[in-house]
């Protein structure tokens, strides 16, 4: 039973720590995002009906396909994703740490057999002329030997970038930091909205998936809304809020010019330019000539409300519109009789001024302007993960730099003496890029040659 | 001189160096490779010239609102045919195989013909949501690492080709020739797993500009878009190719059919998601 059970559990982490486990995720997780960007996210049932029929959709709701990135399935292969790379790293990391730590400094005999690039010097020297001769080199060309004596044989080792076997664990490890970077941003922290209207301040903001309206505490102030184009063109150029940032009574920020690509952020909330439309109902101002008098007045009026004019009479304005067909702005409107009759409605426009006096009213009514109210749209965010997504891609980059560009390169060297000369066996390792090594190594070992011939010369010619 | 008409000289060099690399497998004539390797270089140096041109183009037309040339299709696509240029040019200069260059210039060329032949060249003021710095940093590392992307197909395409043909040893009278001047399949798995292991850092790096931009932006660094999805699934194909080097049988001809797949997917999350799917990056509608 316990035997059964321990083959059990071997099989199943060998299950989680395989690299083909790995390359089917990565593909399935390729795969299947495709779904996602041929189907339209997060729409109202009522769309996809109408695309793909009552059926089709019904089974799109069954796998989530219309939500896939949050589906089961999709966060199922994702979790499988993170316990592969998991598994993988405990499963390989120990043995990098001990290689990085505890080097071996004494290389057995089957090391120089089994090394393609090991090689062998015999030098008409004793082990105690050539032995610093060989260390300095090592220092000198490479990186400053450990030296250990053993049995009579002097092993140096030298090592370069240790540490570039991290590189891969790191990468790893900063992918797992982006999902909890993510995870936190979607526990604590919101996405929202909120429309302010010129000249007013809101402090609730509306989730973007609905529900409750969300108080931050303190409030924003628009003080104004503009759109610019770039010149004698109907392309904008910037879209810019003018914001104040109210908290407790006090005005924390201060006409803060906001743009496309340029939020404000206070505690941790950040707004952004998002959208803009007309906001209520717009001011017009009207220019009011008695027929009966010639008199002339200027009258300002908010729509929908009644203003007065001389003898009694009011009249309202009902409808507005920046452009009427192609007459310009324009005005439906309708005048009440001293006695509160309701009269005929009719329309101004604001390019034809003497159009109105064609109609032969009480009075006369042309058009001189208006002030339509601006609402700016504003996507509001917190997020309290961002920096530690932000911590997750600074690692994976240079994890991965780390991984791919550097290795970790060794060279061992082993002296012995033999009746009177010194047999010098050395072999390398490298990583990664071992081809690349070898050809250093190669020159390496012929440049050490080299001087312990001269050296041996000149010990010759002195003696 | 204006800029697109050095474009078009520009165009003329890669397709003469294309045709002379190509021209090199049957002749396997030195002289045609140096003078294939010349025009390469000769265009490149053109284009670098042209890029610059444009961008001055752009302060002469625009005056304050001027900025470097990587933003709409025309523009990109010619940094595109640069970047390859550039990449193809580093990896020649290490492995000196010419026969490469027949695999990798019919990218840049064929980018540039349709740049200037078939997409609009006028220079147009930004709209707001392009007006960033994070503009520049997102193009250069994503097309840098698109551009390392091409050559690694480049050279997979040769060495399927040169696998498929050392298996079957009988029908290699003409091809073998031809083969002959190919690298040798190991040196084409080694260029091929070099470029991606240039372009994936890159690629990650452009994501990363491109989420930290959204989230400057819009205030998301991750909203599933189309595109950004796309550029996962590239990521996603290359990181199963860098661990496939590692997994017995997964090396050698999968490892270069991901490789192809990872280019094919490029191209889709570059032009496919414009021309065929919506979303934010509207350049290519």
């Amino acid at each position: 039973m316990t035997a059964k059970k321990e083959t059990f559990f071997r099989t199943l982490w060998n299950f989680f720590c395989s690299l083909k486990l790995t390359i089917t995720t990565l593909i399935l997780l390729a795969v299947t995002s495709i779904i996602g960007t041929v189907i339209q996210q997060n729409r109202p049932a009522g769309e996809y009906i109408q695309e793909y029929g009552e059926s089709t959709y019904r089974f799109f709701a069954a796998l989530q396909l219309t939500d896939m990135y949050h589906s089961w399935w999709f966060l199922a292969l994702l979790v499988m994703f993170c316990l592969n790379l998991i598994a993988c790293s405990i499963k390989r990391l120990p043995g990098a740490w001990k290689t990085i730590r505890e080097p071996v400094l004494v290389p057995d005999e089957n090391q120089f057999r089994n090394s393609a690039n090991a090689d062998e010097i015999l030098v008409g020297a004793s082990l105690g002329k050539v032995r610093e001769q060989v260390a300095n080199f090592v220092g000198d060309r490479f990186a400053a030997p450990a030296v250990t004596e053993k049995d009579g044989r002097l092993h140096l080792y030298a090592q370069k970038a240790p540490w570039a076997r991290l590189g891969v664990y790191v990468t790893h490890l900063s992918i797992l930091i982006i999902f909890v970077g993510a995870i936190i941003g979607n526990l604590w922290g919101f996405k929202a909205y909120v429309n302010i209207a010129e000249g007013t301040e809101e402090s609730r903001v509306w989730p973007q998936n609905g529900g409750a309206p969300i108080d931050l505490g303190f409030a924003v102030r628009c003080d104004d809304f503009d759109v610019t184009y770039y010149e004698g063109s109907n392309r904008p150029k910037e879209f810019m809020s003018l914001l104040d940032i109210v908290d407790g009574g006090r005005e924390v920020v201060k006409d803060r010019k906001i743009i496309v690509n340029d939020p404000v952020s206070y505690q941790g909330i950040t707004f952004y330019q998002s959208s803009y439309g007309p906001a209520g109902d717009p001011t017009i101002r009207m220019r009011v000539k008695a027929n009966g008098s010639g008199e002339t007045t200027e009258v300002t009026a908010r729509q929908g409300e009644h203003a007065t004019l001389p003898g009694g009479y009011t009249f309202a304005v009902t409808g507005f519109t920046p452009s009427y067909d192609r007459f310009g702005p324009a005005v439906q409107m309708h005048v009440n009789s001293p006695d509160g009759k309701h009269g005929n409605p009719f329309i101004v426009l604001q390019n034809y001024p003497d159009f109105d006096v064609k109609r032969a009213g009480v009075f006369s009514f042309s058009l001189l302007g208006y002030d339509q109210p601006q609402y700016t749209g504003l996507q509001v965010k917190k997020d309290p993960g961002v920096w530690v997504v932000w911590l997750g891609c600074t690692l994976l980059v240079v994890g991965s730099l780390v991984a791919f560009f550097l290795s970790h390169r060794r060279i061992w060297v082993t002296l012995e003496e033999q009746d009177g000369r010194t047999r010098i066996r050395l072999c390398c390792s490298a990583h990664r890029n071992q081809p690349a090594f070898e050809i250093f190594f190669e020159d390496f070992k012929k440049k050490l040659k080299a001087e312990l011939a001269s050296r041996a010369k000149g010990l010759d010619g002195g003696i | 001189m204006t800029s697109s008409q050095l474009s078009n000289i520009v165009t003329i060099a890669y397709f003469a160096s294309m045709v002379l690399f190509v021209a090199y497998l049957p002749t396997r004539s030195r002289t045609v490779a140096l003078i294939a390797r010349i025009g390469a270089w000769a265009g490149f140096a053109l284009q670098t010239a042209a890029l610059g041109l444009r961008w001055y183009e752009s302060y002469q037309m625009l005056g304050a609102d001027g900025r470097a040339p990587l933003s709409n299709l025309y523009e990109s696509i010619v940094f595109f045919a640069w970047c390859i240029l550039l990449i193809y040019i580093l990896v020649d200069l290490k492995y000196r195989q010419a026969a490469i260059g027949a695999f990798v210039l019919p990218f840049a060329f064929l980018g540039m013909a349709w740049a200037q032949l078939g997409l609009n060249d006028a220079i147009d003021p930004l709209v707001p949501a392009l007006q960033s710095n994070w503009l520049t940093y997102h193009v250069i590392t994503c097309f840098l690492g698109y551009a390392a992307f091409a050559v690694a197909c480049g050279v997979s395409i040769m060495y399927l080709i040169r696998v498929g043909k050392e298996k079957h040893p009988a029908d290699s009278s003409a091809a073998g020739g031809v083969l002959a001047l190919f690298p040798s399949s190991r040196v084409l798995d080694d260029i091929n797993y070099k470029a991606i292991m240039i372009g994936f850092p890159l690629l990650s790096l452009g994501i990363i500009t491109g989420a930290a931009w959204a989230n400057y932006a819009w205030g998301t660094y991750w909203s599933w878009d189309p595109k950004e999805t796309w550029s996962l699934i590239v990521w996603l194909i290359y990181a199963a190719f860098l661990h496939a080097r590692f997994t017995r049988g997964w090396v050698g001809k999968r490892a270069a059919v991901l490789s192809i797949t990872g280019f094919a997917a490029t191209i889709f999350c570059y032009l496919g998601v414009n021309l065929v799917l919506s979303g934010l990056h509207s350049y290519g509608g």
